[in-house]
């Protein structure tokens, strides 16, 4: 217990200190998760969503594979990302690897399955009748398809604080495909990683409480827009 | 401009290689109350999804306003004309105006004092900052009512809007209805299992069974010199299909 307490001192000791190394590495980690995540909102929503509405071809097998792709560990996923990035794989020549943009490739796969496959839940739990009243009240199909996304709105607030909890809080895929490296590609929790295995339990610790302290925060916020947008 | 609102010929609906409608022809004048009165499963609901142009139909052709409707899906400017009000009425997770004004920002449009006054007359003057989905069963339907009439479509459908209601809700809604189309000329098209709800407010009533009109006449008529005899079966009340 006094180690924990320690640790929390020292981590708003570090927070209040403005390091400019702590400072770094938080930033990049809501670089790289916040890009991964805005990325899968822009794709994962519409896909969820379009699921959920239409009775496209194979919606059998998709939603069987987005339902696995929830589940996907961390570290395949950066393993996949490191073949396809490697210079000898299909996507060496973009030369992302040991980058962030690597990592929010491999952040991005990780959260996907979350929101397309969460939107598509929510969607689909919305009253088929709300389609048909809106549809005879004069909607287009883009409107009748807002309208229910609208209806769908707080599962898909839920599953976008489901996806920034996941690839926050993930190592083994930036661990691989970033390489934690000093000032270039070292998040909060590849550093975690590091200072754990240097002994520096303390420091470990300092920097865990921060990773939650931001993931609280970054839910709070997505809660309390989902508590504003029912009312 | 037509004088009709609907000119039906040969109008087929097939579920499953089923047929729930054939209607050979129906012609529905503008500005008229027409009722339809029949058992569940005999097509009502269906035709009334086809004249508002949600559903296609399997065969047969619709001309609504002297305009040939096409085939599929009917252009938007030509649905926005009709509405329908269910049976359960469907609201948005959103306060009472919100629900009242979504035809309108469907279209575009801001009415607010009109919202006001339609708010006041249906009786939810004091709740339109109430959560619809918490309000009453007749208050919620209030709410559909208000939401469609806002609009002014040429065409009300109304699909048995006042099942499960108290008869406070019964009369108050027929009475706007009543009103709000003789100040507008709407058509009116009512599916209900009320009987009497069908005398009061409709000038034509029609016997629906098994996706077929039986019969259908001035209202007085229908119901006090029934032609066929399944009309005058269904009226005493006795079991037809």
């Amino acid at each position: 217990m006094d180690d924990f307490w320690t640790s929390l001192v020292q981590a708003l000791r570090l927070i209040v200190s403005g390091d400019p190394i702590l400072r770094g590495i938080i930033l990049l980690s809501l670089q790289v998760s916040g890009g991964a995540l805005a990325i899968t909102v822009a794709l994962g929503i519409p896909i969820g969503a379009v699921l959920g509405l239409r009775r496209v071809f194979g919606r059998g097998l998709i939603t069987a594979l987005l339902y696995t792709g929830m589940g996907l560990p961390p570290v395949v996923v950066g393993l996949a990302v490191y073949m396809l990035l490697s210079r000898s794989g299909p996507m060496g020549s973009l030369h992302w690897l040991f980058t962030p943009s690597a990592m929010i490739f491999a952040q991005t796969i990780i959260a996907f399955p979350l929101v397309a496959g969460l939107t598509m839940t929510a969607v689909r739990s919305v009253d088929p009748d709300l389609r048909l009243q809106a549809r005879a009240l004069g909607a287009t199909s883009i409107q009748e398809a807002w309208a229910v996304l609208r209806e769908a709105r707080l599962g898909v607030v839920a599953a976008i604080v489901a996806a920034f909890g996941a690839v926050i809080s993930e190592v083994g895929a930036v661990m691989l495909v970033g390489g934690n490296i000093a000032g270039k590609t070292r998040v909060l929790t590849t550093a975690i990683m590091l200072e754990t295995r240097q002994g520096e339990f303390e420091l470990a610790l300092a920097l865990g409480v921060i990773l939650l302290a931001l993931s609280f925060a970054a839910n709070l916020a997505m809660l309390s827009l989902q508590g504003r947008s029912r009312e | 401009m037509s004088e009709n609102t609907y000119e039906v010929r040969d109008l087929r609906r097939d579920y499953v290689g089923r047929t729930v409608l054939s209607l050979p022809s129906l012609t529905v004048r503008e500005g008229e109350r027409l009722a339809l009165v029949g058992p569940s499963g005999a097509g009502k609901s269906t035709l009334l999804r086809l004249l508002n142009f949600l559903e296609p139909p399997t065969a047969g052709s619709i001309r609504f306003r002297g305009q040939e409707v096409p085939i599929g899906m009917a252009p938007i400017e030509l649905r926005r004309q009709v509405t329908t009000v269910f049976q359960r009425p469907v609201l948005l997770d959103a306060d009472v105006t919100t629900n009242v004004c979504y035809g309108l920002r469907l279209r575009g449009l801001r009415r607010d004092a009109q919202v006001r006054v339609l708010l006041e007359r249906v009786g939810l003057g004091p709740l339109m900052r109430s959560p619809a989905r918490r309000l009453s069963a007749g208050e919620m339907q209030r709410v559909a009512l208000a939401r469609a009439l806002l609009v002014e479509p040429r065409v009300l459908l109304l699909d048995e809007p006042t099942a499960n209601l108290d008869p406070y809700n019964v009369g108050l809604i027929e009475e706007i209805v009543g009103e709000h189309c003789r100040q507008h000329g709407t058509t009116v098209i009512l599916v209900t299992h009320n009987i009497f709800q069908a005398k009061r407010l409709a000038e034509r009533t029609g016997l629906m069974l098994s996706g077929e009109i039986v019969e259908l006449g001035v209202t007085k008529d229908f119901f006090e010199s029934p032609r066929d005899p399944r009309t005058a079966a269904f009226l005493r009340g006795d079991i037809v299909g």
